[in-house]
């Protein structure tokens, strides 16, 4: 069955508490995860104090505080500190989201950080996201086409190109798959919220020529029918987008294939 | 230990090509269950304490055994199809997924022609 308790070297300790800082300001209490394949220990939770008049309001400026100037070894991804490039999705007061966009404010208590559910930690807050990203590749992310390339480009009508408004604007950070239970079970085989939208942004692209290879490539009840409309996708995107929306509009599509 | 690629391990034996018949039939079979569940269940509960005589009185009318049979079949297909998918989502391990898998088939088409093979000696022999 379903593996609903952790095996004994993952299951959590408390960690160090880490002295707060003297600068004086107002202090924010950060339980962050922990975890190093170097040193064979269990993972466990640290404690920091921020110092509010020091440091910027998002999750991910009091990371950058800790690491700077509490504990260089807490390790994270993060680039572009504005919600645009995806890398510092983490599980922040319960829920997966952006730690750049998400705001301190936002939480009640004590600020709960750990990496995104159910991947394979790297490193502290650093998931493995080989496996999402080989099943993002293997939806075939790309414009296919068999006409002749024209001289110019592929023309697309105003009206074609809204239909992707809701789908290019994701940055693939991950959250949606890793919220999602279906995921968490047969992330395997089933290719998750994530694959499934961008796979669906390319079967209404009006551009594209390969939509029945497309759609065969999806029929599967695992890759896409793993999908129970969950909805934990559309209610975690820190870009605001429906991963649900787009798989039932896939599987309306299976649907009016065989009408 | 494996040297297959990350690419190869996604796209696993590819798209079985299965899958819309059974998500179709589920939605199909559960939205035909709420008319033909209050069609069933009217009848059904007033032969609830008249004993055998009260149920052979209802099932020998035509109407009340044929609503009955097309409520046994949707039900049971829709019940073997529901469990599929709890199968399918919460056994991980490949020869209990199949057994639980042929066992569910087994059980539900069972029953489902138990119940219509009922109905129908209850019709024939009125």
């Amino acid at each position: 069955m379903v593996q609903l308790t952790l095996p004994k070297n993952s299951q959590m300790r408390t960690g160090k508490t880490w002295p707060k800082p003297e600068s004086g300001g107002a202090l924010r209490k950060f339980q962050i995860y922990r975890w190093s394949p170097d040193d064979g220990d269990n993972p466990r939770v640290d404690t920091y104090f921020v110092d509010l008049d020091d440091c910027g309001p998002m999750v991910l400026d009091a990371l950058i505080y800790i690491k700077t100037k509490i504990d260089p070894t807490l390790t994270f991804r993060r680039s572009c500190r504005e919600g645009i490039c995806g890398s510092c999705a983490m599980n922040i007061d319960g829920h997966n989201t952006l730690a750049c966009i998400f705001g301190m404010d936002e939480v009640k208590g004590d600020v709960k950080i750990y990496p995104l559910p159910h991947m394979p930690v790297i490193k502290d807050l650093i998931p493995d996201l080989t496996h999402f990203y080989a099943q993002h590749a293997s939806i075939k992310p790309w414009l296919e086409t068999k006409s002749n390339t024209p001289a110019k480009e592929w023309r697309q009508s105003i009206e074609d190109r809204e239909k992707l408004d809701g789908l290019y604007e994701c940055v693939m950070c991950a959250c949606c798959s890793t919220s999602c239970p279906s995921y968490w079970w047969n992330g395997d085989r089933y290719l998750g919220p994530a694959a499934l939208l961008h796979a669906y942004r390319w079967l209404i692209d009006s551009r594209d020529e390969a939509t029945g290879e497309r759609l065969d490539d999806l029929h599967d009840p695992f890759k896409l029918y793993r999908c129970h409309t969950i909805m934990n996708c559309a209610k975690t995107c820190p870009k605001g987008l429906n991963p649900a929306k787009a798989i039932a509009e896939v599987k309306k599509m299976m649907v009016e294939r065989v009408l | 230990m494996s040297y297959k690629s990350d690419y190869s391990r996604a796209h696993g034996h590819g798209a079985a090509g299965e899958g819309l018949h059974h998500w179709w039939s589920q939605r199909v079979t559960s939205i035909a269950l709420i008319p033909l569940t209050l069609l069933f269940l009217f009848p059904f509960g007033r032969t609830l304490g008249g004993g055998h005589e009260a149920f052979v009185a209802t099932y020998s009318n035509l109407w009340h055994a044929l609503v009955a049979v097309l409520f046994i079949i949707a039900a049971f297909a829709h019940l073997q199809q529901g469990l599929q998918t709890v199968i399918e989502d919460y056994v991980p391990n490949k020869t209990q997924r199949t057994a639980a898998l042929l066992v569910n088939m087994l059980l539900c088409w069972a029953l489902g022609a138990a119940g219509v093979l009922s109905v129908a000696t209850v019709l024939f022999s009125a």
